[in-house]
């Protein structure tokens, strides 16, 4: 399916902020991603004549990044970071207990499309190690037990919007460093919540 | 052994606000841009950073006031704040941005003012979502505020920022990849010569990058005087710096501290020592791609210097600390397995030296290994990095190849005996 209009004025929007239309290629991808849950052929060819380049040439590009999916996810990405510091704090026992409760492997997606997991390389939170994003919210700490219960929650709440403060709250336990500034905006999607390519948002509390 | 807070002591000071522009204000914030608009000298500032002696805090350590003289003339330049930080261990710059971005915003507006810049970016990995966002409010209270766009104070200075989002490559840390990055395409560094950012940068324009830690320090810089800041740390590490804790101590976390202190007294004083007190066997005393230090080696200090001499480097200043139960053979894996995952493919000493690397540790770690592998290790390590010396040869175009082999030399030069016992000790007889 091709990008409706709301879409198109936000890629426009994306487009202005840079000298060069092709710089826009990054973000774009992500639209492309909220909208599907994955890099769809059609939204190459979209995005090909938004930037001006060819098929390939975005092509080439989604797939060199890891955040980008050829495949479509479910509604919540879990990525359990396994980098040195959360390999050495035991992330293989947050892996297992991911693989256990979804019964995936890497890279997979279950059959109603609810969960994509997948093990990542380091997210910057070796203090709070090991750490799991949930559809890029970090959180920091975690247990084998709270890990399950996580995935438990988001099984059968399946909220909305993922904030990183509110999974901290909820299932982490030692953080990077003090986090103090309370927030509420997230993601709704498996792409991160930025306000620039328009996903970041609000949580009702 | 304290903290000394230059960088993060606004955060500490309004742990619930200080990423708010007013709360900022109020505290001595922009007071360095106002100073340096109402002085009105670009040279002044640039000499400032000069004396301040302020090494690049992404890794490499170059000088920033020297990368300033550099650029070239042109038009159109532009200043790319590096805000990858995917260095396993390193997360000083996620809480730079995430609680004081106002500080960063205010270094990039006083390093566009010295250097006649127009648009900066600052380009974020893309699993820091929130700190981006943090990043992105903050521009758009600047903007509000005339600190950003045309005319920023009533005076005839101009500047855009953009946030800009990765998506998942460690590879864009490296300058010229992040460039490529920026630009639309896939982050493959660019050989240099020709492409040297201060010469051909971004759109092939003169263009600074440089970390987000180090244009941070700017304001302060500004505020106190480059000479003050050189006053701070060691002769070749002047200033404070973050250094990312984490591992098997008891209170992992960011500290600011003058460099000059060692890694034993680091640890003990803000690691608050080793978990379950057990013994430290080994560090990693710069992010993954800097080889270990033993537990006999704590006495060493924390400079550039003093850690390249010693046979690493301080790189991002992440240490990462493995106490003695730990499995250095696993260890070893999970960093090969990080450059394995991140090589670019550019290069073919990188791209198949690194699986191959990948494939034999696994191979080790899985209880199938052959004592050829040793000989094998080696020899492909060779063959990335010849003759395994430090700092290390290049057969690549950027370092991320020879990363790969500093914890692998680390096992063989320190803890062979850890290799040796996971291979089977009689050679199989062929039947």
């Amino acid at each position: 399916m091709s990008w409706d209009n709301e879409l198109l004025e936000r890629a426009h929007k994306i487009i202005e902020l840079y000298p060069q239309k092709r710089s826009a290629l990054g973000p774009l991808l992500y639209l492309a991603q909220e909208k599907d849950g994955f890099i769809s052929d059609d939204s190459i060819v979209e995005i090909s004549n938004l930037v001006d380049i060819t098929e390939v040439q975005v092509k080439s590009v989604s797939s060199f990044y890891s955040m980008y999916k050829e495949e479509q996810t479910g509604t919540y990405l879990l990525s359990v970071c396994k980098s040195i510091s959360c390999e050495i704090n035991d992330s293989r026992s947050v892996i297992n207990s991911v693989k256990e409760f979804t019964g995936l492997e890497n890279y997979e997606t279950d059959q109603d499309k609810l969960f994509t997991f997948e093990e990542v390389e380091c997210i910057g939170a070796c203090g709070g190690a090991p750490a799991v994003q949930v559809n890029y919210e970090t959180v920091e700490g975690l247990t084998p037990e709270k890990t399950i219960e996580m995935c438990e929650w988001l099984k059968n709440d399946k909220p909305e919007i993922i904030v990183a403060d509110q999974l901290q709250n909820k299932f982490g336990g030692t953080k990077s460093f003090d986090w103090a500034i309370e927030d509420n905006t997230g993601s709704a999607y498996t792409v991160p919540g930025f306000q620039n390519i328009g996903t970041a948002k609000e949580k009702d509390n | 052994m304290k903290e000394t807070l230059l960088l993060t002591k606004h955060m500490r000071a309004f742990p619930e606000n200080s990423h708010n522009i007013e709360v900022y204000e109020k505290n001595n914030g922009y007071s360095a841009l106002k100073k340096v608009l109402k002085e009105d000298n670009p040279e002044n500032v640039i000499n400032e950073i000069k004396d301040s002696n302020i090494r690049g805090r992404g890794g490499a350590g170059f000088p920033t006031g020297v990368k300033w003289g550099f650029l070239a003339e042109d038009e159109d330049r532009y200043l790319v704040i590096n805000g990858d930080e995917s260095e396993p261990g390193t997360f000083k710059d996620r809480i730079l941005l995430e609680r004081d971005p106002h500080q960063l915003i205010e270094g990039v507006i006083i390093t566009c003012f010295a250097s006649n810049i127009k648009k900066a970016f600052i380009y974020i990995r893309g699993e820091y979502a929130k700190p981006a966002r943090r990043v992105q409010e903050a521009v758009e209270q600047a903007y509000e505020k005339g600190y950003l766009g045309d005319n920023i104070l009533g005076t005839n200075l101009s500047l855009d920022i953009v946030v800009h989002l990765g998506a998942g490559a460690y590879i864009c840390g490296e300058e010229t990849a992040l460039l490529n990055s920026l630009e639309g395409k896939r982050g493959e560094p660019r050989l240099k010569p020709p492409y040297f950012p201060a010469v051909m940068g971004l759109y092939n324009k003169p263009t600074l990058v440089n970390n987000v830690e180090t244009i941070s320090s700017v304001p302060w810089i500004i505020n106190n005087s480059g000479k003050e800041y050189a006053k701070l740390g060691v002769e070749g590490s002047t200033g404070t710096r973050i250094f990312s804790l984490s591992g098997h101590v008891r209170t992992p976390g960011n500290f600011e501290i003058e460099m000059g202190k060692s890694f034993g007294e680091f640890v003990d004083t803000f690691g608050n020592g080793i978990k379950d007190d057990k013994k430290l066997k080994a560090y990693i005393p710069g992010g993954a791609s800097a080889p270990w230090f033993t537990g006999d080696q704590l006495d060493i200090k924390m400079t550039i210097d003093d850690v390249a001499n010693a046979g690493s480097m301080l790189g991002s200043g992440a240490v990462v600390v493995m106490d003695e139960d730990t499995n250095l053979v696993y260890a070893a894996k999970s960093i090969v397995s990080f450059f394995a995952h991140e090589s670019c493919g550019q290069c073919t000493p990188c791209r198949e030296g690194t699986t191959w690397l990948e494939m034999i540790l696994e191979r080790i770690a899985s209880g199938r290994g052959r004592l050829s592998d040793i000989s094998l290790l080696v020899d492909v390590c060779d063959n990335i990095s010849p003759g395994l010396s430090w700092p290390p040869k290049m057969t690549t175009i950027c370092p991320l190849g020879p990363s790969a082999v500093s914890p692998i030399t680390s096992l063989l030069d320190n803890f062979s005996d850890e290799l040796m016992k996971m291979l089977p000790t009689k050679i199989p007889i062929a039947q």
